[in-house]
């Protein structure tokens, strides 16, 4: 199989405009992977499917991966010479930066057909909030079908053309994302009458004290 | 009297020459002299009717459930429902550390605790490069298909189960079983929540005498799969039941992620154990079967062929297991740590392709901490292998798929 550089040069040139990077794995497995951009993502995938000398007919696995905001603190010194002739100053300044996050969803592709493999498709989405519409790759490999209703039902990304796109591992009427890494879980979660210390706590904050009993009558 | 007491009038007048109304398509009809009859609904194209199978029922496998519209026996529509044993295991696993996850990858698929450990073993190797010694290597090759052959028969006794063949198939099936958690139970201390392997090795060496118990267990197997064969293969009922039942095309598996025994049974040549050569199974002889037709029945008889390869893998293996250490002496258990970066492992279990996703941070806790449960994907095309089937066939096409709600759900 060719290498994922030649890979995505070809890709390249054959959807001008398209967004293809390599995303590097530093670690000893080096599985690399391609970040391709949302809007021409689903020709990308039917092109991957089809050529043949790739004919990655077999998508493995789809999950997704939450990156949070992360802050940084960026340190940039600069050296500002002494008029008197001396050493020069070391000013340090620090400026807070704050990463963009968002949803990322990889694919892993392999060929059934030629025995080779895995091709890593990564999409990401704009933020974390309201852009978090990807296109779905079920029409493409059906076997996306019920991983991509779990990672809209675990991180909460939304797949455009996805045919039954409804919540899968949790139940319809609960409202958050899990996985995402942000989640609290509801403090009356899985609560149990025995009062252990930290459980009973968490209990009494989320049922209020009742009201004293109103005594009515003479008595 | 008369006129105090008229008569009751009967208000429809048949005509013997108007023929029944009953299977007639007309709402209503009619009659000579004016009056009316409504027709009878017609039976034979009623309504459709929906159907719960499950949570709780004997043929789903635990708490699985199946929403089934059916046109009289017909299935015409079907979903299926699950999350009822979610507790977001990856959730759980990416706020633990590396190696208190292991023990509990034994509860994704636990008929398999053994090949879920050596997944997930192989994915942390991948992700830190951590290599094996071979005697481990042995010993995961001989477990995993030991837990094959433990797979593989329960299956066999589930399947005859849900065809109605209920106790006898599926008692012969547990005996065999249970020898081989004897095994699992004299080597790891537990019969079915192994905990065995760890990353760079396996956990307790094998005695001479428990690979003497494996050899002579490997060679008792092929007698009770002839026993079982000549009980069950041939058996008329078995075939009327499960042949052209729940045919899958192969094109459909592939396209929809479909790994392991059924896509096999469907003619698609794809085993890991020769396609990736994980481990040290190139050095084993073995072949793959294959079916013909996708059905039912090819979908048993692959496990009952998958079976006797194994067996062939064990001689082999048992026979030329070397001595030497089982964990790589510079393996890190505690403070364990790997560099940043990600790793895609993946092996054949005996439900199909099951592999953990990793990334790391550097930090004792996986950054993200997935598992690619096959008898989960392997669900994809249930509604399309069952529709136009009746109802009774929907049990045993569930049967094949060979579904543990532990993994499906997670």
């Amino acid at each position: 199989m060719e290498t994922l550089e030649q890979l995505r040069d070809r890709l390249r040139v054959r959807f001008p405009g398209a967004e293809i990077s390599i995303v590097t794995n530093p670690g000893p497995a080096a599985q690399h992977s391609l970040l391709v951009g949302a809007p021409q993502a689903r020709d990308i995938a039917f092109f991957l499917r089809d050529d043949p000398a790739l004919k990655l007919d077999f998508c493995s696995n789809v999950t997704g991966v939450d990156w949070p905001e992360k802050e940084i603190i960026e340190t940039t010194r600069t050296n500002v010479p002494d008029a008197a002739g001396g050493p020069g100053k070391i000013i340090e300044q620090k400026t807070r930066k704050l990463l963009p996050g968002c949803l990322e969803v990889v694919y892993h592709l392999y060929s059934m057909a030629l025995k080779h493999g895995p091709v890593i498709v990564r999409l990401r989405t704009a933020n974390r909030t309201d852009g978090v519409t990807l296109p779905s790759f079920t029409p493409v490999w059906r076997a996306a079908e019920f991983q991509e209703r779990e990672v809209f039902d675990l991180y909460g990304v939304g797949f455009e053309g996805h045919p039954d796109l409804r919540r899968i591992l949790m139940w319809d009427e609960f409202k958050d994302h899990p996985m995402r890494k942000d989640y609290v879980e509801p403090d009356d979660y899985e609560w149990e009458p025995t009062p252990h210390g930290a459980v009973l706590e968490k209990a009494k904050k989320h049922y209020p004290p009742a009201a004293p009993a109103v005594v009515t009558g003479d008595k | 009297m008369s006129d105090q007491f008229p008569e009751p009038s009967f208000g429809v007048e048949h005509d013997s020459s108007g023929g029944s109304s009953l299977v007639t398509g007309h709402s209503s009809l009619e009659l000579p002299g004016g009056s009316h009859v409504t027709a009878v609904h017609d039976p034979f194209h009623g309504d459709l009717l929906e159907v719960s199978m499950g949570p709780h029922h004997p043929s789903t496998h635990g708490v699985f459930r199946m929403m089934v519209t059916l046109d009289g026996e017909t299935i015409v529509k079907l979903k299926p429902v699950f999350g009822y044993l979610h507790r977001n295991h990856e959730k759980l696993g990416e706020n633990t550390t590396y190696l208190s996850s292991m023990p509990y990858t034994d509860r994704l698929d636990y008929l398999n605790s053994m090949t879920n450990n050596w997944a997930y073993a192989l994915a942390v190797e991948k992700l830190a490069g951590q290599p094996v010694p071979e005697r481990a290597e042995y010993l995961r090759v001989i477990l995993a298909e030991l837990t094959r052959l433990l797979n593989h028969t329960c299956l066999a006794g589930f399947l005859l189960q849900d065809t109605g063949a209920s106790g006898t198939p599926l008692m012969y099936a547990f005996r065999e079983r249970e020898k081989i958690l004897d095994l699992f139970e004299s080597l790891s201390g537990s019969r079915m929540m192994c905990n065995y392997q760890r990353f760079g090795g396996c956990r307790v060496d094998a005695t001479p005498e428990w690979l003497a118990a494996a050899t002579q267990l490997t060679d008792g197997y092929n007698e009770f799969l002839d026993e079982y064969e000549a009980l069950i293969t041939g058996n008329e009922i078995l075939m009327a039941r499960t042949q052209d039942v729940g045919v899958l095309k192969p094109d459909l598996a592939v396209s929809a992620g479909i790994t392991g025994p059924m896509l096999r049974a469907s003619g698609v040549n794809y085993d890991l154990r020769k396609v990736d050569g994980y481990g040290i199974y190139p050095r084993f002889e073995f072949r793959i079967p294959l079916g013909d037709h996708g059905d039912t029945y090819d979908r048993y008889m692959i496990r009952v062929l998958e079976m006797r390869e194994s067996i062939k893998i064990l001689r082999q293996a048992l026979r030329a297991i070397p001595a030497g250490p089982i964990l790589d002496p510079k393996a890190k258990i505690r403070g364990f740590r790997p560099k940043p970066g990600e790793a895609y492992g993946r092996i054949e279990g005996p439900k199909g392709e099951i592999g953990f996703y990793l990334i790391s941070d550097g930090s004792p806790n996986p950054y993200r901490y997935r598992v690619r449960p096959p008898s989960f994907i392997n669900l994809t095309i249930l509604e399309d292998m069952c529709l136009g089937q009746t109802i009774a066939d929907a049990v045993i096409i569930l049967g094949s798929v060979d579904i543990v709600l532990g993994e499906v759900d997670r």
